[in-house]
Parts: structure tokens; C-alpha cells; sequence
């Protein structure tokens, strides 16, 4: 019979449930392109490779926040998560699929993305940016997986679609993903400063020479960021024992 | 293969201030089916989730096949569990499913196999949410399967299927305890656990309230309650052969009798005039209510008993 290790049946089986699932990717997949064909491509097209780095941000957040998220909590509301639990599956290559599938969900939002921007606005990068843009941008889906994955833990399932999307959406436009946080008033701007979005949309921005970042303050707010879900995260787990 | 496969001693367990289960003492023996029976409320579930490592045990002491604890991955690899109303990865396919559960044994059973066993050939392709209740119960009975678990632990699997889905089930159940597997069987169906067990367990509120063979149980519980109008005195029909219990409803007499038919041969011979006569198998639930009843009758027997004592 089939012998693949279960650390790749469960990220295929992630993966074949985020294609057959398309009423809920395409939405996540097409809200970041929609915005950055209306803003970036149409409206300000001299700004098409900023806003290629603020909105691919954008992207990577909402796929990370709700394939992570929305499909924790169903899947505790449908018992799946504690037959896995019951079963001798390794937690952690439960995890790591729904991981492994956000990463690659949140390359191909980058991926397209780069492709419209190089197509109709005329971006035009050396190889090694672009590369490091889908790299930083992939690996910065991480802390916002912990992050989807705490709130998937905590929150009922049936609240939780409506506040993911009362975190993902302000806090993009707070981090100045689709307005640049310096037309902020000044105590808004100090708010953007703290809130993890700006700072992976910082770095993306520094690797494609639009503006250079500071690398350790940002890494550390992401780090921090990404340690304080992950403990949260942690703490719902044990709670799912505890309660269910 | 007499040996045991879980042991539970005084073990309790609380949801906030309400306890689920209140000392329970329990040995499973191998190579058995272990029908564990109770109504609603029970706490058959809470007891199937701790054997199964799912929850943490909160007092007491819980052993699976000797000296590990739940939830430990050796001991997981052993077993294999049907969770009540479970629901699973909607999107995928049963075949998908089956490998992905095949993956995590490290002996696993022939997909081919277990899709005959089951009738599932047909809907092997079929994705999960596309199955009606009949073919995801039997789906995931073969996900417990799949990895030929030492000790299979069933939480209702026969719950809302027709009688061939049934069948299929019972013969599947059955054929893992010809191989040697044991089994633990949570179950509402006095048929069921008559037909499948070896061992009855009877749980009512957190405690175990009777154990044995099918037949010992079930000639202590009720099976049949009959009603009629009858001119008959409630502590007349008492004393009428194979009664349980006799309850005055508004016009009609509630009997319930371990064996309807020889109780109803007394009630008519001792009063020609009885009308309204109906017999019916007694459920689950009002049967239990018997066991318990004689429990706490017992129980202020006691109680009664002392204080005469206490009194003198």
C-alpha cells in the first residue's frame, strides 16, 4: 500500500483540501491582486513597485491568517482535530502540513503578483530581487500562520472568519500596506511602527531598493511577534485537551 | 489471550464543577468485545476519550496493555478509534483518506481489503462530503481499521444507519475479534451489545453501575413496557411474574417486565377485563431507569438501615 511518511500525506492531504476548497481561496488569493490591479496598475502606476511589495505583504497575510485560521477552527468544530489527536499521527506533521501549505499558498499570491507588475507596469528587477522578494515575503507568512493558528485555537469556529477579518483588514491598512504610513498623522505612524505587516512590508521594500530597512529592529518585531502567537498557540493546544 | 488491555482504577473526571465520571474500577480483558452501555449523560464518552489519551486524566489512574500511559505514541499506534459523530477532512476522497490514515501505522491493512470489507469500492473516489451518513460511518470505521490496531474502541458506530449498513458493520466488528483484537464498544443498542459483546459494562452517571455477560444484564434489566387499563392494583401487579416495575399513569397501568410476554399471560388471566393493552420493547433509556432505580432503592435501603440502627 502506499508508504509515503505521514508528515507528506498530511501536507498533501492540506493541499488537496485548499484546491478543492476554491470559495475560499480564490477570495484570499484574488482580494490582494484585485487591489493591486486597481491601485497599482490603474490609479498609480508610478508607484507600481511599492505597492507590488505593500500588497504582496498583504497577500501573504491573508493566506497564512485564514488557511491557517478559518480551517483550524473548522476543523475542531468537525472532530477531525481530535481524531488526529486520538490517532498516532505526529502532531507536529499536522502543523507543519497546514505550514507547509500556507507557504506555498503565499508564494503564489508573490508569484502572480511580481508577474502583473512586470507584465503591465513595467517593474523590472535583477533576478536575485526577485528572488529575495518571493523568499522574504514566503518566510514571512510564518509568523502570521502562528498567528492564524493561535486565534484557529482559541476562537469559536463560527466567529472566527468574521475576526480574522477584523484583524487582517485594519491592520494591513494600519501598516500602510495599501496607503503609505507617512501620510499618517504622526501617532498613527508611531502605531504602524509596532504592527508586524510594516515591518515584513519594510524589508520586502529594502530588498527591492525602494527603501532601506532596518533589518534588525524589523526581524525582531517579527521575531517577537511570531514567539508571543506561537506561546499562545501552544496554550490553546493544551486548553483542546483539557476542555474538548 | 486473557490479558488486560486497559485497567482503570478510582478514576474521576470533572468538567468545571460537574463530574463526569465519579471513581470508576474497570479492567478490560483482551481478545474481548467490551460493550460499554449507558444513557445519555453517562459518561461513556469521557471515559472512551481518556483510554484513548485525548484527555488528560485528571484523578485516578488509567494503564493501556500494561504500563503505558494514554495518549503515548506506542500505545496509539495499538489502537484504533471511531469517535461518535466525528467528522473528517470534507475534501478528501476516501481512498485519500485511507492512505493518509495508512501512513501513520507502521503495519498498515490493504486499502483494496478494507474497501471490499466495507462495500466501499464503489465511493472510493468520492470525496467525503459527497457521502450520506451510512457510507461516512462505515468510511470511518475503516479509518480505524487501517492500521490493524491490538484494540479497536468504537463510540457508537452504528448510530443513525440502515440495517444492511449495520450488518456490514456488525460482520467487520466481529471478523477483528475472530483475529484476536479487542474491542471496546460504546453503545445505545441493547441488540448490539446482546449480539456483539462478550462483556457488558453498564455506566450511569460517572459510576459503573452493573457488569457481565449480555445475559446477565439483560435479565436485570427491563426489556418490555407494557400499558393497559386494568382493574388490578398496582401492588397485584407487582407480584405478576418477570415485573420490573409498575407505575399508575392518568388511566392506564405502565408495567415494565423483563419478559413482556409472560407478565401480559398473568395480567390477563388475573383480570379478564384489561383494555387498551399495548406491549412494546422497552428503550434504552426507560430500561436503564430500572437498574437505577434498584440502585438507589438499595442505596436507601441502606440509608434506611443505619438510621434504624443509629435509632436503636
Amino acid at each position: 500500500m502506499n508508504t509515503a511518511s505521514p508528515s507528506m500525506q498530511l501536507i498533501r492531504a492540506q493541499w488537496l483540501n485548499l484546491l478543492r476548497t476554491p470559495d475560499y481561496t480564490l477570495p484570499t488569493l484574488l482580494f490582494p491582486i484585485m487591489f493591486y490591479v486597481f491601485f497599482g496598475l490603474m490609479m498609480m502606476r508610478g508607484q507600481a513597485l511599492w505597492l507590488l511589495c505593500t500588497f504582496a505583504t498583504f497577500g501573504v497575510m491573508g493566506a497564512a491568517l485564514f488557511s491557517f485560521g478559518v480551517s483550524i477552527a473548522t476543523e475542531r468544530a468537525q472532530g477531525w482535530l481530535l481524531l488526529l489527536r486520538a490517532s498516532p499521527a505526529p502532531v507536529n506533521a499536522v502543523i507543519a502540513g497546514k505550514a507547509f501549505g500556507a507557504l506555498l499558498f503565499a508564494l503564489v499570491t508573490v508569484v502572480l503578483l511580481s508577474a502583473l507588475a512586470a507584465a503591465f507596469a513595467n517593474v523590472r528587477l535583477e533576478t536575485a530581487q526577485w528572488l529575495g522578494l518571493a523568499g522574504i515575503l514566503t518566510a514571512g507568512a510564518l509568523p502570521f500562520c502562528l498567528m492564524g493558528l493561535a486565534l484557529g485555537l482559541w476562537l469559536r469556529p463560527s466567529a472566527a472568519p468574521a475576526v480574522l477579518n477584523l484583524v487582517y483588514l485594519p491592520m494591513g491598512f494600519l501598516s500602510g500596506l495599501w496607503i503609505p504610513s507617512t501620510v499618517f498623522p504622526g501617532w498613527l505612524q508611531a502605531v504602524a511602527e509596532w504592527l508586524p505587516p510594516y515591518h515584513l512590508a519594510a524589508l520586502a521594500l529594502d530588498i527591492v531598493g525602494a527603501k532601506p530597512a532596518n533589518w534588525t529592529q524589523s526581524l525582531t518585531i517579527l521575531a517577537v511577534f511570531a514567539l508571543a502567537f506561537a506561546v499562545m498557540a501552544a496554550l490553546g493546544w493544551r486548553r483542546l485537551s483539557g476542555a474538548s | 489471550m486473557t490479558q488486560v488491555v486497559a485497567e482503570c482504577s478510582a478514576v474521576h473526571h470533572h468538567y468545571g464543577s460537574t463530574a463526569a465520571l465519579d471513581g470508576i474500577d474497570l479492567a478490560l480483558s483482551g481478545g474481548k468485545v467490551t460493550a460499554l452501555l449507558g444513557p445519555n449523560g453517562a459518561g461513556k464518552t469521557t471515559l472512551i476519550h481518556l483510554l484513548m489519551g485525548v484527555l488528560p486524566v485528571q484523578k485516578g489512574r488509567i494503564e493501556v496493555f500494561g504500563s503505558l500511559r494514554p495518549g503515548q505514541r506506542p500505545a496509539q499506534r495499538r489502537i484504533g478509534v471511531m469517535l461518535q459523530a466525528s467528522g473528517v477532512q470534507n475534501n478528501l476522497t476516501v481512498t485519500e483518506l485511507l492512505d493518509l490514515f495508512a501512513s501513520f501505522y507502521p503495519n498498515p491493512d490493504s486499502r483494496e481489503r478494507l474497501l471490499d470489507e466495507l462495500d466501499l469500492v464503489e465511493l472510493a473516489d468520492r470525496r467525503f462530503r459527497h457521502l450520506s451518513g451510512g457510507q461516512k460511518q462505515r468510511v470511518l470505521f475503516a479509518l480505524a481499521v487501517v492500521g490493524k490496531p491490538d484494540w479497536l474502541i468504537l463510540d457508537e458506530p452504528t448510530t443513525g444507519l440502515d440495517p444492511s449498513a449495520r450488518r456490514i458493520l456488525w460482520r467487520a466488528i466481529d471478523a477483528r475479534r475472530q483475529s484476536g483484537a479487542s474491542i471496546l464498544l460504546c453503545t445505545h443498542f441493547m441488540d448490539e451489545a446482546q449480539k456483539l459483546a462478550d462483556h457488558v459494562v453498564v455506566l450511569n452517571s460517572g459510576r459503573v453501575l452493573d457488569q457481565g455477560s449480555p445475559d446477565a444484564i439483560r435479565r436485570r434489566v427491563a426489556s418490555e413496557r407494557i400499558r393497559a387499563r386494568t382493574s388490578l392494583s398496582v401492588e397485584t401487579i407487582r407480584e405478576l411474574p418477570s415485573v420490573q416495575s409498575v407505575t399508575a399513569g392518568e388511566d392506564r397501568i405502565e408495567i415494565l417486565s423483563r419478559r413482556g410476554t409472560e407478565t401480559v399471560r398473568a395480567l390477563l388471566s388475573a383480570d379478564d377485563g384489561v383494555e387498551d393493552l399495548e406491549v412494546a420493547a422497552a428503550d434504552l433509556e426507560t430500561a436503564f431507569l430500572t437498574l437505577t432505580d434498584s440502585a438507589r432503592g438499595a442505596a436507601d435501603l441502606s440509608v434506611s438501615a443505619t438510621t434504624e440502627q443509629e435509632a436503636a
